[in-house]
């Protein structure tokens, strides 16, 4: 859920638009990390643990920790909570270590 | 390969100052910021600022980031590059950075360091479920992209973070079951422990988080009064029931670079981990490599500008820059620094201090 009304803060989103989470379509605007839009549609679990195949939800926030990897359009290990979402764009839960293209 | 003056690594509350400190004696500077808003956590800061008007009290976090940014971005001698993530730093002094999605080699002639902090994580059962944050991460989706992270939370830990993000979900129309405390007393503020009381929200101190439960995300927490030894007492056990569970349990100081660099470091317990060894300028035992802000040890954004105002102005001046300007800067900001740290709350970085001292740091 996005906040609408808020105390101290004017949020200006951007262009709205709508990307792919494991082929569903969800809300972004330009503004927003693709963690944000997630969280905003209610999408919490962003992948599964390599060994113990657990899963994996946001810790950070600010691209440190490796907690919210996800494949993006094709390529493994990114860090979601600080790449911005794009019209499109085709995001995935990672499964395992993910593959490198080369 | 890039040649810069002086290089400034983070480009939050200490690096800004340290770049505007260091442009004002008429250094030229390059800052990198991984992210691409500068800023640092000031960002998502909505409260208010305490302290003295230098170190603009009374307006709110985001406020003063904006504003140095927009100093800092007016500033002829002063470039930044945003998505920057400095990667390494080598015996030549040679710095390494990935930029515009390329492998980029900066000489800077001196370097200041002011990477800033990473949230801790604490360990007990079920604590890699979804749902389980650090306050910084809750206050980021909420300040920044405006997103409401959960719809009841419970907070471990009430330092100023705990009890800030607390009344800030309250703000944002999030429900805070309990913020719990694992000393016996409050370790923030108490403005924000009364504000947040006030709003209804228990803080239950000498109390742990035993274990966080759930189906594939949180669905709540068991939480227990602890005794003097820190072994929860049988029989106090609390189910809390939230979706979100965020830790607020102090800061690391990221001195990836610091060690790289080969600074002599140091474990000190007040200053949240190992730092690097510095002298009253804030240079390390690294010629030319100076750092601000928590990477020197855990402390407040208002200190961290400080810091930088002081870093800045000591490499600008050993550069040849203002010299004749920079003696009295520099001890200002140092009084600066003192009045931060005085008082009953600053009595642990005090004492941090004094032990950087003892091992061969400051004069």
């Amino acid at each position: 859920m996005r906040i609408e009304e808020h105390p101290v803060l004017d949020f200006e989103r951007g262009e709205k638009f709508t990307f792919f989470y494991n082929g569903q379509e969800v809300e972004g605007y330009a503004s927003e990390t693709v963690v944000a839009a997630l969280h905003a549609a209610g999408i919490r679990q962003l992948g599964t643990s390599p060994e113990l195949h657990r899963p994996r939800g946001l810790f950070c926030a600010i691209g440190n920790c490796s907690s919210c990897f996800m494949t993006v359009d094709g390529e493994p290990n990114m860090r979601v909570c600080v790449i911005k979402c794009k019209p499109g764009m085709r995001v995935e839960e990672q499964k395992g270590k993910g593959v490198v293209r080369i | 390969m890039k040649q810069v003056e002086i290089l400034v690594v983070g480009g939050g509350p200490a690096g800004l100052c340290a770049a505007l400190s260091a442009s004002s004696l008429g250094a030229k500077v390059l800052v990198c910021e991984r992210d691409d808003l500068p800023g640092g956590q000031l960002v998502k800061q909505t409260h208010k600022f305490f302290g003295s008007e230098k170190q603009y009290a009374g307006d709110r976090g985001y406020q003063i980031g904006q504003m140095l940014l927009e100093k800092a971005k007016s500033d002829p001698k002063v470039e930044i590059w945003t998505d920057t993530t400095v990667l390494g730093i080598y015996e030549d002094g040679v710095v390494t950075c990935e930029h515009d999605g390329k492998h980029v080699k900066i000489k800077p002639q001196r370097t200041v360091i002011a990477a800033g902090a990473a949230e801790k994580f604490l360990a007990f059962p079920g604590n890699d479920l979804p749902g389980i944050y650090g306050a910084g991460a809750v206050q980021t989706l909420m300040n920044v992209s405006g997103v409401k992270p959960a719809s009841r939370v419970l907070m471990v830990g009430a330092g100023n973070i705990g009890l800030i993000v607390s009344y800030q979900l309250k703000q944002a129309g999030v429900e805070v079951a309990a913020v719990i405390e694992a000393l016996p007393k409050i370790g923030g503020y108490l403005v924000h422990a009364s504000k947040i009381q006030r709003a209804g929200i228990p803080v239950k101190t000498c109390y742990t988080i035993l274990e966080a439960y759930g189906e594939g995300k949180v669905e709540g927490a068991r939480i227990a009064k602890i005794d003097a030894n820190w072994q929860p007492i049988p029989g106090t056990e609390e189910d809390i029931k939230c979706d979100t569970i965020c830790l607020a349990v102090g800061l690391s100081p990221l001195t990836e670079l610091c060690w790289q660099a080969g600074c002599e470091m140091a474990y000190i317990k007040e200053l949240s981990g190992h730092v690097p060894i510095t002298d009253d300028y804030l240079e390390t035992t690294v010629p030319g490599i100076y750092v601000a802000g928590d990477v020197s040890g855990i402390e407040e954004a208002s200190s961290a500008m400080v810091e930088g105002k002081l870093a800045g102005l000591s490499a600008a001046a050993s550069l040849g820059y203002g010299v004749e300007a920079a003696p009295g800067l520099q001890k200002e900001a140092m009084e600066e620094l003192d009045e931060l740290r005085a008082g009953p709350m600053g009595e642990r970085i005090r004492l941090g201090l004094e032990k950087v001292a003892a091992k061969g740091g400051a004069k």
